[in-house]
């Protein structure tokens, strides 16, 4: 049971997390120049965005979800399981973000998570 | 539906970055944990030597270095394109690390582990044929 929780927590909020940054960043828009300067001024600014902050949080409680994961099980089942958030991630952008999922981005997303599972399996 | 079409140069510079840099990531602290070796249980003393040594290893550095990176790499794409196009393109690194530890570290590199990777590439093969960004307004 508590493998059952600490699991869905880790897809949830790791995808929750990203899903945050993501729209923190959608939120300053496109960066135009690439020189160090405006990279750096421009990430500066990402950090002073709240959705940034709310994204780091769910990372560091999905982090937090991983470690409790790894005490209680084998590496072997912990990862591949974890490799459904790619599936989790999709759907997070599909609704929170308004992306248009193809049925082949569909089919790519399914086969990344089955593949990463599969490695990890070893 | 907006077209297919190949994705500017710039977002493949920084999705090769983000495989190169979070295959390194892992490879510098898989190599720095091996030198540093198994903890030798889990008192103050044995926890506080570990953390020294895991701060003085280079490749405990470079690691760390390498991750920094690919997190300001990830937020810079992520300013243009979508999550859903990037994130099974990290996932990239899953395939990218056997290899590299078969042929660096000499690490043995199963059935399993080939049918997965050539799952990755072509999944990820697939998402490249998708636009990168299927939300912008202009």
């Amino acid at each position: 049971m508590r493998t059952a929780v600490a699991l869905a927590i880790l897809v949830l909020t790791g995808s929750g997390g990203d899903i945050s940054v993501a729209y923190a960043m959608k939120r300053l828009g496109e960066i135009r120049s690439f020189s160090p300067a405006v990279i750096l001024r421009f990430l500066g600014r990402a950090f002073r965005e709240a959705w940034m902050w709310i994204g780091i949080l769910q990372l560091a409680l999905a982090f937090g979800a991983l470690l409790a994961l790894l005490s209680w099980n084998a590496v072997s089942f912990v990862i591949p399981a974890a490799a459904l958030s790619y599936v989790t991630g999709a759907f997070g952008g599909k609704y929170f973000l308004g992306e248009q999922l193809t049925p082949l981005r569909w089919a790519g997303v399914c086969l990344v998570s089955a593949g990463v599972a599969l490695v990890c399996l070893g | 539906m907006t077209p297919a079409k190949t994705p500017p140069a710039k977002t493949l510079v920084l999705m090769v970055l983000l495989v190169i840099l979070s295959s390194a990531g892992n490879l510098f602290f898989s190599v720095g944990m091996k030198h540093i070796g198994p903890l030798q249980g889990w008192s103050m003393d044995v926890l506080q030597s570990a953390f020294a040594a895991v701060f003085a290893s280079t490749w405990i550095w470079l690691g760390i270095i390498s991750m920094l990176l690919f997190l300001a790499a990830f937020m810079l794409i992520l300013s243009w394109a979508d999550f859903s196009y990037v994130l099974p393109a990290t996932a990239f690194m899953y395939a990218v690390i056997p290899l590299l530890a078969h042929f660096v570290l000499g690490e043995k590199v199963t059935g399993r582990h080939w049918i997965g990777i050539v799952l990755i590439s072509v999944g990820v093969m697939f998402v490249g044929q998708t636009p990168s960004n299927t939300t912008k307004k202009d």
